[in-house]
């Protein structure tokens, strides 16, 4: 016998189901419970940027839209900015940056109001989880924690539905930031180049004076969308 | 204290995409192979929630939805902790749950089952966890409920939940089971978890200790988020 680790580990992950509007966006199973429903408002209304729509179809391996999603977006503020203690720095009173959304029982179309998010610093001293001590007397160390270019300006999505074992994480890049996409870090990390197109949204006009842009999710055959493992 | 990367999800525990038993997950699951990311503040930042985006009656689907009377069903009490793989507590995360009612019925508008509506139930609650992560939900046992997949299958007797934790690659959804269901070990989608202890740690325990006498029964359900890695390796650097 060897000794004991004594983690505990992580839940195992079960489908969201059919019926998961329930729960997390009731207005849409047909009944009104809540004071307010989360996650409907991303940026808040005192954001600064560039004010955005973005919409999509999730694609199933027949090439069938998926009608039953949930999506949640994750993004940081215009200044490449996340909402969170560890987020950068401050950003504007109301923007959250996360925000939930449910395909169109009829035609599995999604969408959601938003701002353009900003380059974000990708590592911001994260590092490997050395100490700052340790980090100073070494130049390797350093150099791992402060080397990477920032990332193009993205979306983070978690898609979870019925027939979804555990929640899909991608990320959605803008296909006219083609100079900061071209040395991004994580599309530069896909192997096989012609996949990185599948993380780019596409600019499909405007819509009362804000730019549309449409990004498709295929899960499954053709021009599978780069999912990662985060 | 210099925070870092979350521990990498034990893919051994968690369901592959592709269970074909699971009739549902054959066209929706990827085929190619995920791209491994190292993490960057995209992923061990999240959302933030606070007690103002809830109210406090959320949590108790007993009386949210309840029109006149309360809903029919086994009064029970649903509660645990939020802790991360490294036994630590996850405080002010927002837990979100949903649920059948005690025929089996889903107040929605998509489900068709024939059993019986509840006027006074809703299915849905959430809370956020207080700073030793706890949480309670006060609810109704859910009913079984068929569903199509192979000709005869029925779902044992489950709770939806929705939880965050505070990186964004922390976020979760799972269910929750009853001890003692003999649908559980029938059920092809528990089954599309590959680990018998992992299954086990979905089955929330009867807890009498929690319940309260002439009017809940209680059951005890802790749920794990993933760990992460920071002071422990400093720890052992400063320990050195
Ligand atoms: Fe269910």
């Amino acid at each position: 016998m060897t000794q004991k680790l004594d983690y505990l580990k992580e839940s195992s992950s079960q489908t969201a189901g059919p019926y998961v509007h329930i729960g997390l966006a009731p207005g849409a199973a047909g009944f009104d419970i809540y004071r307010e429903e989360l996650g409907r408002d991303i940026a808040g209304p005192n954001a600064r940027g560039e004010r955005i729509r973005v919409e999509g179809l999730v694609i199933d391996g027949m090439g069938s839209p998926v009608k039953d999603v949930l999506l949640e977006a994750w993004q940081a503020n215009s200044e490449g900015i996340y909402a969170h203690p560890e987020g950068g720095g401050e950003v504007e009173d109301g923007f959250r940056g996360w925000g939930r959304v449910i395909t169109d029982f009829a035609t599995g179309e999604w969408g959601f109001d938003t701002v353009k998010p900003g380059a974000v610093k990708a590592r911001v001293k994260l590092g490997s989880g050395v100490s700052d001590k340790v980090a100073a007397n070494s130049p390797d160390w350093q150099g791992r924690m402060e080397s990477h270019a920032p990332m193009a300006p993205h979306i983070n999505l978690w898609i979870v539905a019925r027939g979804i074992n555990i929640g899909l994480n991608t990320r959605m890049y803008f296909e006219d930031e083609k100079e900061a996409n071209a040395t991004d870090p994580v599309l530069n990390l896909i192997e096989w180049e012609n996949r990185r197109a599948t993380l780019l949204a596409k600019r499909d006009g405007e819509r009362d004076g804000v730019p549309v842009y449409r990004f498709e999710i295929r899960l499954q055959g053709d021009n599978e969308t780069v999912f990662f493992d985060v | 204290m210099k925070p870092a990367e979350y521990y990498q999800r034990d893919r051994r525990r968690q369901p592959p995409a592709l269970t074909p038993d699971y009739k549902t997950s054959v066209a929706r699951s990827p085929r190619y192979s995920m791209i491994s990311l190292q993490q960057s503040v995209s992923e061990i930042t999240g959302p933030v929630f606070g007690h103002s985006d809830i109210d406090p009656i959320d949590n108790d689907l007993i009386k949210n939805y309840a029109k006149d009377q309360d809903p029919v069903g086994e009064r029970i009490i649903v509660h645990g902790r939020v802790l991360d793989e490294n036994a630590r507590p996850v405080p002010n995360t927002l837990v979100e749950i949903w649920q059948a009612n005690a025929s089996g019925r889903y107040r929605h508008k998509k489900d068709t089952y024939l059993g019986a509506l509840d006027p006074n139930f809703g299915g849905c609650g959430r809370t956020i966890t207080d700073e030793n992560g706890y949480y309670y939900f006060r609810t109704i046992k859910p009913g079984a409920y068929p569903w199509r997949n192979w000709v005869n299958n029925w779902r044992p007797a489950h709770i939806h939940v929705s939880v965050f934790g505070s990186g964004f690659c922390q976020r979760l959804i799972t269910q929750l089971y009853f001890e003692g269901d003999p649908l559980i070990p029938l059920c092809p989608i528990v089954a599309t978890i590959p680990d018998p202890d992992a299954i086990g740690q979905l089955i929330a325990r009867l807890d009498m200790n929690a319940s309260v006498p002439l009017d809940c029964i209680a059951y005890k359900f802790d749920i794990v988020l993933r760990g992460r890695r920071s002071t422990l390796f400093e720890n052992r650097l400063a320990g050195n």
